[in-house]
């Protein structure tokens, strides 16, 4: 039985306070992840754990799991196992659709997942909250479902097989053996549990209240008869941020009465705002992220002028003392995004002793950022309406584990 | 401006070049032109005007019995299978100051054709005369190959004669044989109109460019809006045709192998990241044709009509 801490709700700014509609760390500091590992009650992503998916999958893990980006998870060894002896499982992952401008932060589960579809040869479903985004950010039903149907162009682009890939927004597929499945974790869940794992109130209008059933089920086969029938046992590995844990120990905790198998959790960090860890990135300020549908401009403007460094204030000093890589944004975007683990290396040495200055590393991580999105405009432009649809069609996945 | 047709032909008598002058009709063919100059005269040739991805010009001029396969040409220079396509009609006007139809190796007179490379046909030089247009294709000269060396050494050209016909492999170990004679220097040409400035415009990102030496300068990529969306068009092909497909492939790695043996390492030894980058890069490609496919197979299912019975 998880460990089910009722205190997430803290909102005194002497706690950090993580989860999935508020994310600040204490005292305006670094958000503490050990402090969130034990909080939350989930496992460190540790060096046998990449080993054993190098073993299995016989490629290079992921930059993510290299270097920690994805640090945490529930039962992902029991997925492992159960892969090794010819047990296959799907991933499940989502997005939030509140805005049409996504930033690199919000690729970074989807690069994974697809890694991990690629990797695993595993089919995915996507969800796509856009009746969440209607309620918590009071948007007309139709503005969710086009923001939906946009940002679902932006997920496509990442790379996705169509052949093994399912995408849907909760507006056009609640119903059916889904609903049965949000009725049977709702009859789970008292109001008081709910209100305790994510901080509802009475002045809460009730649609929130019924929400966490909605993001809860796509962890079942069940939920998606056109993709899984018969398949009861098969397991679900959820990619998320460790902010959305609360819904998915809320699921972990339903599933057994339910007779279901308990979803697989990897867990990633939070992506810094250019400004620094401390600074929020948001959607009102377009200079605290880079943005995939920014220029090349745009980008080296942005890293040039608001990526936080963490250089010396003079050549000098900086020849002296070297960079603080702690704080040092470039260096840290550069840990997420820059593939080649010797070259890394080499920039962390150099620049920490002195020897490579701020300029040179933000030129490197405008190169690497400026491909990225290159490479990602590109494929955002041949994704059609047609694509979307495709995608989106309650359609068999003959071939999703090929 | 360029040369004119007698301005040339007054060339060729400094240079006590022994030539024919026939005049006719104006001839956009080597057909019409066949009627009007018969055999006995010389060798009738046909002349090709293309490009290349960079944007660097070349003539071909051959016999009009021999076969040019423009996918082997292209390997032979280095270009990889599909690496060529014909000059749009500005190229024409603006680099070689000829009229359509009026392709000939003579253009190189010109100073505006400077960088554009010409290759003669091998079988050239078995023939008595050859027959070419003079800047006009109102008039065909017919002379001799030494005569037309004779000319092009004048301006300070090399005569390269090749074997048209010829097909070596081209690999690892057999580099491709014409690549000498791809011009060190590009040619940018004003866009006209958009139709053709898809293919006019400075290499477009989707393209090679991407993985270029990372010793170069990153060309800065399109800003306005309207650009872009001309740069995407070409880019949109290699998702859904197979030899865009094929050739992006092909260019990625070409470029990549290159650039690796610009910078004097063993290809053997290529860099595992740049391989690896290489080959995400072409995955990610690939995913996007099938998706594409698919994409197009849905849309034929959701309107296909019952079968009649």
């Amino acid at each position: 039985m998880e460990v089910d801490k009722k205190d997430e709700n803290e909102s005194e700014s002497s706690e950090q306070v993580v989860n999935p509609w508020e994310v600040s760390a204490k005292d305006g500091g670094k958000i503490d992840y050990d402090k969130l590992i034990d909080k939350f009650g989930c496992q460190r992503l540790d060096e046998s754990l990449i080993d054993r998916v190098q073993r299995l999958t016989s490629r290079q893990p992921h930059v993510f799991l290299r270097r920690g980006v994805f640090f945490a998870h529930r039962d992902f060894n029991e997925i492992l196992d159960a892969y090794e002896k010819g047990d296959k499982f799907y991933l499940y992952t989502g997005r939030g659709p509140s805005s049409e401008a996504l930033h690199l932060g919000h690729l970074i589960p989807f690069m994974f997942t697809k890694y991990l579809q690629e990797a695993f040869k595993v089919p995915l479903v996507i969800q796509l909250t856009d009746d969440e985004k209607c309620m918590w950010k009071n948007l007309s039903v139709e503005e969710s479902q086009r923001l939906a149907r946009e940002n679902a162009k932006d997920i496509i682009a990442c790379g996705f097989d169509v052949t093994k890939t399912f995408i849907f927004s909760d507006f056009d597929y609640v119903g059916g053996a889904f609903y049965k499945n949000m009725v049977k974790v709702s009859k789970c869940v008292t109001l008081n549990k709910a209100m305790g794992i994510f901080g509802f109130s009475g002045e809460d209008h009730i649609g929130k209240l019924s929400f966490p059933p909605v993001q809860a089920v796509p962890s079942f086969p069940s939920s998606f008869p056109h993709l899984f029938p018969g398949k009861d046992n098969l397991r679900c590995l959820i990619p998320c941020a460790i902010d959305q844990d609360p819904y998915f120990r809320m699921t972990r905790d339903v599933a057994p009465r339910l007779g279901y198998s308990k979803p697989a959790l990897i867990e990633s960090s939070f992506f810094p705002a250019l400004q620094g860890e401390n600074g929020k990135m948001s959607a009102s300020d377009p200079n605290s992220a880079i943005y995939v549908t920014d220029t090349a401009k745009d980008i080296k403007n942005k890293i040039n002028k608001y990526a936080f460094s963490g250089g010396q204030d003079s050549v000098e000093k900086h020849r002296e003392l070297g960079a603080n890589l702690e704080v040092d944004i470039p260096v840290k975007y550069l840990s997420f995004f820059l593939e080649d683990d010797s070259e890394l290396e080499h920039i962390k040495k150099e620049y920490g002793e002195g020897r490579m200055l701020t300029g040179e590393v933000k030129k490197k991580l405008t190169e690497v950022l400026t491909e990225m999105v290159e490479r990602h405009r590109r494929s955002r432009a041949a994704v059609t309406d047609e694509m979307v649809d495709a995608f989106m069609a309650v359609r068999p996945l003959p071939s999703m584990f090929e | 401006m360029g040369f004119s047709k007698d301005q040339l032909l007054n060339r060729l008598q400094e240079l006590e070049i022994d030539y024919t002058k026939y005049e006719h009709p104006p001839v956009l063919t080597v057909e019409a032109q066949a009627k009007y100059v018969s055999s006995s005269e010389g060798a009738l040739s046909k002349n090709l005007f293309f490009k290349d991805k960079k944007h660097r010009y070349y003539i071909v001029s051959a016999m009009v019995d021999t076969k040019v396969d423009m996918k082997v040409l292209s390997q032979r220079l280095g270009l990889g299978k599909g690496g060529v396509r014909m000059a749009p009609e500005e190229a024409l006007a603006q680099l070689l100051q000829v009229s359509l139809g009026c392709v000939t190796p003579f253009a190189v007179v010109n100073e505006s054709a400077r960088d554009v490379s010409l290759l003669l046909d091998q079988n050239f030089k078995n023939q008595k005369r050859c027959i070419f247009h003079p800047l006009s294709n109102e008039v065909s000269v017919s002379l001799n190959t030494s005569g037309l060396d004779k000319f092009l050494k004048s301006i300070e050209r090399d005569p390269v004669y090749v074997d048209l016909e010829a097909n070596p492999a081209v690999g690892k170990d057999q580099p491709p044989d014409l690549a000498v004679y791809v011009p060190s220097n590009s040619v940018v040409i004003p866009e006209i109109t958009s139709e053709t400035s898809t293919k006019q415009t400075p290499p477009p990102k989707s393209v090679s460019a991407e993985v270029k030496p990372v010793a170069s300068a990153k060309p800065s990529k399109p800003a306005s809006k309207g650009k872009s969306v001309v740069v995407e068009n070409s880019t949109l092909l290699a998702f859904k045709n197979p030899e865009k497909f094929v050739e992006e492939i092909m260019d990625k790695t070409s470029a990549l192998l290159l650039s690796e043996v610009a910078k004097g390492e063993n290809v053997e030894a290529l860099a595992e990241t740049r391989r690896k980058l290489l080959t995400s890069e072409l995955t990610h490609l690939a995913i996007m044709f099938k998706n594409t496919a698919y994409t197009e197979g849905f849309h034929a299912g959701k309107h296909s009509q019952p079968k009649r019975l």
